[in-house]
């Protein structure tokens, strides 16, 4: 068990991590999420579930090196073992037939996107999806949501690729043209946060999968704590997908700023260890 | 297990008592706690402050128990521990002896001497404090040492058992569960604990600090388990990982669900979200479980200079200590009652007075302010003062209108308590739940409104001791046996 099948590169810091978790695979559902340690010393974090395969009994992660603890998952090689795994943690996405979905997918966002599209389009939903990236590297998973989505548009900031402009511009066109039922955003908070805005304009439900600092991932420690419709929730037992109308995301933006500087001295400390 | 008014009938047992006059036993001081210099020990988050007693100190405590006809004490302990039994071998220097009769209705024996409110418990019954006024026989220390005397010259007797090969499943691993898998290994069943996090323990791991309470000597207790025969899954989440139904597929024929109380609760008052305000059991558990404070280990911590920790029980004393040994300037309770109706055990409070943590009583958060980072910069207070009694028997808080003031810090500790966790419940709708999150139990065999699931310790009593929760275990450990006996025969 947690060891590392297959990895895999969609750009220089996102990776693809195939690991066997045989239980996990057969328990999760969209939405799911893990929390992992890669070995004694790690720090718990927690990653949302790509994709699982029953049969071979193994889960897919997606990661972008960030600090410490990513840069140790994305370096590891097939026949590593992480050392702890657990899961699936959060609620799962609720999955029915509302008509069209909008599903909006920001860099490593897509990955934990692609479950939630398969199983919208499952259930009979019209599905367009927009993926955004800054470049053209960044937009992954594309042939994968295509399978599941009878629509894909793909925003690029620099206009590598697809059309130039952020994902609002993409979202708002498609609002425009049809109507929308029910939107779902997954990515960096700030694009989560103009998303929201943008589907607020046009009154169009909107789930967001929030990503916060977490400990343990069970709803022991709080750290995940978000605002939501002004009460305080868990990202971890009560998320991870909230209301986006109702989100805090500037809340969120300061609280995953909290540890910056530990993380920054500690990603620092560690790149010169290596380097040794 | 011989019959405790046997044993104390036993020859040794009448010489023993012939051998030292009552007046002479009632003259004898309460031995005194050794402990670590509170100047040197802030200095230490991995240092234990109470050292133990020696041999000598030991044994000449154990000779002040009258050994009562009707010792009062074991009706105090939750696990009904034959206390004369094991005090009256302590006495005549069969030290392993006395190990071998907490070990009887006790799984974790060094652990229960060390967090145990005995002043609470069987101290509070004894003949001493009772009918001569005087301070009560040392029970907890003499407990811890006959305990730590067993781990460091002993060989832990492993007992035949006769297997039944029935499986049953523990949810946690806390000390609620740790108690029912001592019992039920020993009643000859296949017993499996799962647990949800990367350590055996629960809150002996993740919440006690090392200070107080050493992962080693956990560890020990759990060695002796696994010696017994329990196997322990960790990074196992029942209900998630594997549901209910795969367990029973799998073979599992009782179920145990000691998930503790999980949740944090917070004030809800503006601002408390800002960075640098977290709940106790985060503080806490990134500094136990997650070795936060060391620079080897990559999970981070903030190490306040100026630290605020609301609250008044255990785990605030703890965390309000774990801040001073992580280097703060000052360290600073604020409590909304006073100090008599602290929950903390008053050993705890001295400790924590001792070491220079500063107590603000009558005194409630009402907001906090943060820097430009969005970083608790101050929190403003407001004095209270007490009212009538209220349902815990205490007197209720009653703010002081106009009393506000600020306190400067940067970091603030909120430990007000704790709620169940939910995640059991969640997954299975058929079991009854009270309104606070609670599973409801058959008081007397700690069976749910499911026949096979049995619970104990915080997610039955909403938040309690270590003692009270292994006392749940090893009822619930009688009231499955009863019933898995009946159903599937010996």
């Amino acid at each position: 068990m947690n060891e590392i099948i297959e990895t895999g590169q969609f750009s220089e810091k996102v990776f693809k991590i195939v690991v066997s978790a045989p239980r996990i695979a057969k328990s999760r559902k969209p939405g799911h999420f893990i929390v992992l340690r890669t070995d004694e010393n790690g720090e718990r974090i927690p990653l949302t579930i790509a994709d699982a395969d029953v049969k071979q009994g193994t889960i897919t992660l997606v990661v972008q090196k960030a600090g410490v603890s990513t840069t140790k998952l994305c370096n590891m090689k097939p026949g590593d073992k992480i050392a702890d795994l657990v899961g699936p943690l959060g609620k799962a996405t609720k999955i029915k037939k509302v008509g069209t979905i909008l599903a909006c997918g920001g860099g490593v966002g897509i990955a934990p996107l692609l479950p939630i599209v398969e199983g919208f389009k499952k259930v009979g939903n019209r599905v367009i999806s927009v993926l955004a990236g800054r470049s053209k590297d960044l937009i992954i998973l594309e042939d994968q949501i295509k399978k599941w989505s009878d629509e894909v548009v793909v925003m690029t900031d620099d206009g590598s690729y697809g059309h130039k402009g952020v994902v609002t511009v993409g979202a708002e066109e498609i609002i425009k043209r049809e109507e929308i039922n029910e939107c779902i955003v997954i990515g960096p908070t700030v694009m989560m946060k103009f998303t929201a805005l943008l589907t607020k304009k046009y009154n169009i439900p909107t789930q967001a999968s929030l990503n916060t600092v977490m400990v343990d991932g069970t709803g022991m420690c709080g750290a995940c704590r978000v605002s939501v419709g002004g009460k305080t929730r868990f990202t971890c037992i009560d998320g991870p997908e909230f209301d986006a109308h109702q989100v805090d995301f500037d809340e969120l933006i300061l609280r995953l700023g909290g540890y910056k500087e530990e993380e920054k001295r500690a990603y620092n400390a560690y790149l010169e260890n290596q380097n040794k | 297990m011989e019959d405790r008014i046997e044993r104390r009938d036993q020859e040794w047992r009448k010489e023993l008592r012939l051998k030292t006059k009552g007046r002479e036993r009632t003259a004898i001081q309460r031995a005194e706690m050794p402990m670590m210099d509170p100047l040197e020990r802030v200095h230490y988050q991995d240092r234990e402050v109470n050292i133990g007693l020696d041999l000598n100190t030991a044994g000449q405590e154990a000779t002040r128990c009258m050994d009562c006809v009707n010792p009062e004490c074991v009706t105090g302990c939750p696990v009904n521990i034959d206390i004369p039994s094991f005090i009256k071998n302590i006495e005549r220097g069969e030290i392993l002896k006395a190990a071998g009769v907490l070990r009887e209705t006790s799984a974790l024996p060094a652990v229960c001497g060390r967090v145990c409110p005995q002043e609470k418990q069987c101290e509070a019954h004894c003949f001493y404090l009772n009918k001569l006024k005087k301070p009560a026989v040392a029970i907890g220390y003499l407990e811890r040492f006959a305990a730590d005397y067993e781990r460091e010259h002993g060989v832990a007797e492993v007992p035949e058992i006769k297997k039944n090969g029935i499986k049953v499943a523990v949810i946690g691993s806390g000390p609620s569960s740790l108690s029912f898998a001592g019992s039920m290994i020993k009643k000859g069943y296949d017993v499996t604990v799962f647990e949800a996090l990367h350590e055996i323990g629960g809150v002996l791991k993740y919440g006690i600090p090392e200070f107080r309470l050493p992962n080693n000597i956990v560890n020990s207790e759990l060695e002796n388990l696994k010696k017994l025969g329990v196997k322990f899954e960790k990074d196992f989440l029942v209900g998630r990982t594997s549901s209910f139904e795969d367990l029973k597929e799998e073979g599992y024929k009782g179920f145990f669900v000691a998930s503790g109380a999980g949740l944090p609760s917070f004030m809800h008052i503006p601002g408390e979200n800002f960075n640098g305000i977290m709940s106790s059991n985060e503080y806490l558990t990134r500094v136990n479980l997650m070795n936060a404070a060391k620079d080897e280990f990559d999970t981070p911590v903030f190490k306040g200079k100026r630290v605020v920790v609301v609250g008044g029980g255990n785990t605030a004393m703890d965390s309000v200590r774990t801040s001073k040994r992580l280097g703060a300037d000052k360290s600073m309770i604020v409590y909304r009652r006073s100090m008599n109706e602290m929950p903390a055990r008053l050993e705890e409070v001295k400790h924590a007075q001792d070491e220079g943590i500063e107590f603000n009583t009558l005194t409630n958060p009402v907001e906090y302010f943060a820097d430009e980072k969005g970083h608790v910069s101050r929190v403003r207070v407001q004095k209270m003062e007490l009212g009538k009694a209220d349902a815990s028997g205490r007197r209720r808080p009653v703010p002081i209108e106009g009393s506000e003031y600020d306190i400067d810090t940067d970091m603030v500790v909120v430990a007000v308590g704790v709620s169940p966790n939910p995640l059991v419940p969640s997954v299975l709708p058929n079991l009854k739940v009270s309104k606070r999150g609670t599973i409801e139990v058959n008081e007397e065999t700690m069976q749910s409104s499911i026949p096979e699931l049995f619970a104990g310790g915080d997610i039955v009593r909403g938040g309690a001791t270590v003692i009270l929760a292994m006392g749940d275990g090893r009822r619930a450990a009688n009231g499955m046996d009863q019933y898995l006996t009946e159903k599937y025969g010996k």
